[in-house]
């Protein structure tokens, strides 16, 4: 009548291996703590982040503005079982997420420090290319299936320079980061020389959410839930969107690419469709475009999938997908925040085997030459 | 559906879980003010692992500023995306009619009547008076 099962499971009784050989285009590392960057920060930036802590244009130090659903906005699994912070533990986040998803590459995201925003731009520029070491020391040469990107800071764009020169010649990064909410929109000429690197060393331009540049989250001023605050992601990527298309970023850059990390993709279609209508009607006031918006965000830009769309009927996420363009779109796992995105179960709509192969992996392969 | 012995009572503690396999399923048992549940270990929403989950209360409030906390203990908070359920049916809090946790119905019985063992040991008459022990032997 009972029985207890606490035997181990015979191979024909596991779960069949997993298949999937995904890309994962967001995975957050996270230092245990600072003193994980003494090795690569000369004393005098150590002493420093010790006396002075961060320099954000936000309140408080070491944390958000608004409380973000749980503690380091991790999932509450994530938390390694030796200690420290989520994303802190390689081998944790091998045996919880890399090997269990079948993650053939994972690329990092740093958001520690939120390094993007710091106002202090030598110490912004020290602490970049303390992290870009890091990276690789502690994450891509311990486990080469995670990818490093340069991280540098735009509103010093000298020093984002020497930065990328300094990096790209280890030829081990695969991207160059920069904030989403830098001093101007990303469109403004005064950023065009990191365009012209990134085109240069044919590295694309990866573009995550976060961080606060100064400026409201939204256009419509400052939120005051962090359920508001969360829509601002997509505000933020739809105006930066705008600003670089406009502004002739990718007619000046032909062969450069921009991948949006994290800002969704539901708004995308009726972006494009608005600045192709618009284009339409008042080009003479940007000849300088040769091409319709829409042409260009789809040779140029990609963007990936979490936290992904759940409207409540699932064929309208199938539109959604098709109206983008199954090309552009990059799975994003977001790894070990919490609203995390499982490739097995988050597209609650059916996807043909080689839709799949695009979304959750060549497509990634192709942009970064993996 | 068979009964499965799954653990003493005292392997899992007040505000504790213990996940056992039955069958192929990983089900999750939760002890709660002296009360057990069982459900599918597995969000319905992505599959998170629910034995992570914060194990919460209900939180109601009448108006600004004012709050009260019932069901201590029996609000499952999914550990990823923060799904709510209720532990006693597994029923999804903000969306009752499309979600629901699969539950499993427990019981807790006695040692000695799941099963007489073969064996009869001399036994020896106990007493207690007041905090003390006392096996006359």
């Amino acid at each position: 009548m009972s029985e207890i099962i606490d035997r181990p499971l015979r191979d024909d009784e596991k779960p069949a291996a997993s298949k999937l050989r995904i890309v994962d285009c967001d995975v957050h590392p996270s230092l245990h703590s600072f003193e994980d960057l003494n090795a690569f920060l000369p004393k005098r930036w150590q002493q420093h982040l010790r006396e002075y802590g961060s320099h954000l244009r936000t309140p408080y130090l070491f944390t958000t503005p608004y409380p973000r659903s749980s503690p380091l906005i991790a999932r509450r699994d994530a938390w390694p079982p030796t200690g420290g912070p989520p994303g802190s533990d390689l081998a944790f986040m091998q045996k919880q997420h890399l090997d269990p998803l079948d993650v053939e590459f994972g690329i990092l995201q740093v958001l520690d420090l939120f390094i993007f925003s710091q106002q202090n731009l030598e110490f912004g520029a020290a602490i970049q290319r303390a992290i870009n070491d890091w990276q690789l020391a502690f994450w891509s040469h311990r486990d080469p299936r995670l990818k490093a990107s340069i991280l540098v800071g735009q509103d010093g764009v000298d020093l984002a320079i020497d930065e990328i020169e300094r990096c790209a010649k280890t030829g081990e990064y695969i991207q160059i980061n920069v904030s989403p909410r830098a001093n101007e929109p990303l469109g403004r000429r005064r950023y065009w020389p990191i365009y012209e690197r990134a085109q240069a060393l044919d590295l694309p331009l990866g573009i995550h959410v976060g961080g606060y540049g100064g400026h409201a989250p939204t256009g419509g001023g400052w939120p005051s839930y962090y359920v508001e605050e969360h829509q601002s992601n997509a505000h933020t990527i739809a105006a930066q969107l705008a600003s670089l298309v406009i502004e002739g970023v990718p007619e000046r850059f032909p062969k450069l690419k921009i991948v949006f990390i994290e800002g969704g993709f539901g708004w995308i279609p009726s972006a494009v469709w608005r600045m192709d209508q618009h284009f339409e009607r008042f080009r003479s006031e940007v000849p300088h475009l040769k091409r319709r918006p829409s042409e260009y965000v789809r040779d140029h830009f990609w963007f990936t999938t979490q936290p992904i769309d759940e409207p409540d009927e699932a064929r309208h996420l199938r539109s959604l997908i098709e109206w983008v363009g199954i090309d552009r779109l990059l799975f994003s796992s977001d790894y070990p925040h919490w609203d995390f995105d499982d490739p097995r179960f988050a597209f609650k709509t059916p996807l043909t085997e080689a839709e799949r192969k695009k979304i959750f992996s060549t497509n990634a392969r192709a942009v970064y030459k993996f | 559906m068979a009964r499965h012995i799954v653990a003493t009572t005292s392997e899992i503690p007040p505000g504790g879980n213990k996940v056992v396999e039955v069958d192929g399923r990983d089900i999750v048992v939760f002890h709660v003010n002296g009360e057990f549940f069982a459900l599918l270990n597995r969000c319905p929403h992505e599959g998170a692992p629910l034995e992570k989950a914060a194990c919460v209360a209900r939180l109601t409030s009448s108006e600004p500023g004012v709050y009260e906390r019932s069901r201590v203990g029996e609000m499952l908070r999914c550990p990823w995306h923060g799904w709510e359920f209720d532990m006693r049916n597994g029923q999804s809090w903000f969306d009752p009619k499309r979600f629901k946790i699969r539950s499993y119905p427990v019981a807790v019985e006695r040692g000695e009547d799941l099963q007489k063992g073969p064996y009869v040991a001399e036994t020896f008459p106990v007493h207690v008076e007041d905090s003390y022990v006392i096996v006359d032997a």
